[in-house]
């Protein structure tokens, strides 16, 4: 049987996937995927709740839209930022992009 | 009973994919794999009764993001290799099950409110008054607006050749 808590589980493994993965990699670009994992992950916790708890208000839903958008925002800015830093450093490794680094 | 088949089959599909995204070694694989998971969870939103979702899913994430994540990988040429994990893989395995632990304490002794009304059969209606309508989120229909505008003037200002 399939209930919130089945969603909650799934989401919190990709999450926690997605997590292990933004803080260990090296390459930027793997951390912007891992990043896109993590938000799908609270996607579907936001779609379970509006399916579960709070059904016909599709309040979790609009919220689930709108982490979206700011998903493509981020994915625009950060491919950017990575191809300016790919073009006058030529490596994308975070580990070498420390100079503001305390 | 159909539903529950479909979870489960979609659950571990995006697990191991998600997996995928985080072990394998070559980069564009590791893309080829999200856009896997990107999918599974997309049918996940079906199964949820959020078709619109899940239409926005495929529209968004895997036509545009995923695409765009491609083409950033292919323009990063020659770092592809250097995708390994690096030094903090331990710390990171334990801040992550550390965490998963404490997610799993979270969800298991809320008591849910769950409802016991049925989901509506047409979400795009109700999705679009709870957008539009009055007691809506129409400001923030329009502040996301300005921000996905900024972020496009942003990254073209970012990424022009000088």
């Amino acid at each position: 049987m399939v209930g919130l808590q089945s969603y909650l589980f799934l989401s919190a493994v990709l999450f926690c996937i997605g997590l292990y993965g933004a803080l260990s990699k090296k390459n930027a670009i793997a951390i912007m995927l891992c990043i896109e994992i993590m938000l799908n992950a609270v996607n579907i916790a936001m779609s379970a709740f509006s399916r579960y708890v709070t059904p016909g208000l599709m309040t979790g839903q609009v919220f689930s839209l709108f982490i979206m958008v700011v998903a493509a925002a981020e994915a625009a800015i950060g491919l950017a930022i990575i191809m300016n830093i790919y073009r006058n450093r030529g490596s994308v490794d975070t580990t070498k992009i420390d100079l503001m680094k305390w | 009973m159909a539903l529950t088949i479909g979870f489960w089959l979609l659950a571990v599909v995006s697990i191991v994919a998600a997996l995928m995204v985080v072990m394998l070694k070559d980069i564009f694989r590791a893309a080829l794999a999200l856009v896997l998971a990107l999918v599974a969870v997309a049918g996940i939103y079906i199964t949820l009764q959020s078709d619109f979702l899940a239409g926005v899913q495929i529209l968004v994430y895997i036509g545009a993001i995923a695409v765009l994540l491609i083409i950033g990988i292919m323009l990063t040429r020659g770092v592809q290799q250097g995708a390994a994990p690096g030094k903090f893989r331990v710390a990171a395995f334990v801040v992550s099950i550390f965490f998963f632990a404490m997610l799993c304490f979270v969800f298991l002794w809320t008591p849910w409110k769950i409802s016991a009304a049925p989901p509506p059969q047409q979400t795009s209606a109700i999705i679009g008054n709870t957008l539009f309508g009055t007691n809506g989120f129409l400001i923030t229909v329009e502040i996301s607006g300005v921000l996905l505008l900024a972020a496009i003037i942003g990254a073209i200002a970012l990424a022009r050749e000088k």
